[in-house]
């Protein structure tokens, strides 16, 4: 039997779909743990980058702060993150949301910044308070970068709870951990091509989220390069580690 | 800060006893890096410049690369290590194909911001395709390539880490050897050296740009 087949037959077998080390469970492990990293990351970093980019201040800190962030291995701040709370789901989280804080106010400062200087004196020349010019305003036309943010971190957070296995969390990493552990071949096969459909489907469904929640009249403007941004030396997508 | 195993971060003596070992991991680490950037360079120029000339092969090519660089990089090893083990071509075939989206993208960005009027000027003064590729675009281009080279490379030494697991690892493997006795010192070590290293790499990548194109100094 060939090794594609071996794998074909894992999945067929009706006993690694149920129960805790289950392919559903994992599954659903690996996509709470990422939502609720990706949605805290973004509670905490959204209002930052807004709020910097909103008044103009601190914004080389911000973007400083990110690049360090790239440099530091997610893997690093995993383990450090257990020696410091201890095993299990816990350390997870916390590296999950620091990895996820750094490209959403990075791009929520640059998307606010990116904003033609001439509709915001136009908001306030109608008389808009500055509440409404941040968020009738600002918000939409920086609304393409922030979410791009957001998916990064989001794609991001997916790829790094894979390595959270190591830590003694669950998810969907444990099949690649345990396999690479027992010499499990198949098993990490297995393992690897759920991980990697889980985040394609993250990628696209974050993808989608920011094209509905891009305003009508800037989706044009949807350039796949983002030139002048990468050669201004703006941040770029984070890799998937 | 306390830590659980109530261990100090870090037990000097142990650098002291261990210099051989954490210098094997910083070198094998440098040199996982040099061979995943030198090569994604051969790989990713060619390919630049051709989506660059065809302009109908660029979606395609960027949305490949991009689906490429979408993969988990464990998961990625670990589709690997089936055909290939657990060696260091598994790790470089990883570390490569991380690296294309960001040089690609950039040789394209480069190539694309050169002004026309220059190529004009270089038409309307005899030159060929191949000779204003070389003497003007690619020199024009090439800030935005090595600022491609930089964020490829701070990437690339971040996940060399990862490669640890299928037994390489550089100073991924201090990490992963302080995780699994429960021993914070070589982790500390291994985390801090490969931000050391991804600065230092990031700092002289920078000098070295701006030694070569001596005209975008502003």
């Amino acid at each position: 039997m060939s090794f594609l087949q071996e794998v074909g037959q894992w999945f067929l077998n009706p006993a690694h779909w149920q129960g805790t080390g289950g392919i559903l469970n994992r599954l659903q492990e690996h996509v709470v743990m990422s939502l609720a990293a990706t949605v805290t990351a973004t509670l905490i970093g959204l209002p930052i980058g807004l709020a910097l980019g909103h008044w103009g201040k601190g914004g080389g800190l911000a973007i400083n702060v990110a690049n360090v962030g790239r440099a530091i291995p997610s893997f690093a701040i995993l383990v450090i993150a257990v020696q410091v709370v201890g095993i299990g789901a816990t350390p997870a989280f916390l590296a999950l949301v620091a990895l996820a804080i750094p490209p959403i106010v990075t791009n929520s400062f640059v998307g606010m910044r990116d904003i033609d200087p001439e509709l915001r004196d136009a908001a306030r020349g109608l008389g808009m308070r500055e509440k409404a010019v941040l968020l009738k305003v600002e918000l939409p036309n920086a609304m393409p970068v922030v979410m791009a943010g957001i998916r990064t971190s989001g794609v991001q957070v997916v790829a790094t709870a894979t390595l959270a296995a190591l830590v003694g969390w669950g998810g969907l990493g444990r099949y690649i951990v345990d396999g690479l552990a027992n010499r499990d071949f198949v098993q990490v096969f297995a393992g690897a091509i759920l991980v990697a459909v889980l985040s394609g489907l993250a990628e696209n469904g974050l993808a989608a989220l920011q094209k509905v929640l891009t305003p009508a009249g800037l989706r044009l403007r949807d350039q796949p390069l983002k030139s002048a941004a990468i050669r201004r030396g703006a941040p770029q997508a984070e890799p998937a580690s | 800060m306390l830590l659980v195993s109530g261990e100090p971060w870090i037990r000097w003596n142990w650098v002291g006893s261990h210099l051989g070992r954490i210098w094997d991991a910083l070198l094998q680490h440098i040199v996982l890096t040099a061979i995943a950037i030198g090569v994604g360079i051969l790989i990713a120029i060619p390919i630049g410049l051709l989506a660059w000339r065809y302009r109908r092969s660029r979606g395609a090519v960027l949305a490949s690369t991009g689906a490429l660089y979408t993969i988990p990089s464990l998961a990625l090893f670990a589709l690997l290590v089936p055909f290939t083990g657990l060696t260091t071509l598994t790790s470089e075939i990883g570390l490569v194909t991380y690296t294309l989206l960001i040089l690609v993208r950039n040789i394209i960005v480069g190539l694309d911001g050169v002004p026309d009027e220059v190529r004009d000027a270089a038409v309307g003064m005899g030159y060929r395709p191949f000779r204003r590729l070389m003497a003007l675009e690619l020199p024009l281009a090439l800030p935005v390539i090595m600022a491609g080279v930089r964020i490829a490379t701070v990437t690339t030494i971040g996940l060399v880490t990862i490669t640890a697991l299928i037994g390489q690892g550089g100073l991924g493997s201090l990490i992963l050897s302080g995780l699994i006795q429960g021993f914070p010192t070589p982790l500390v070590i291994g985390a801090f050296l490969s931000v050391a290293l991804a600065v230092v790499a990031d700092v002289s990548l920078n000098l070295f740009q701006r030694l070569i194109t001596p005209w975008s100094r502003a």
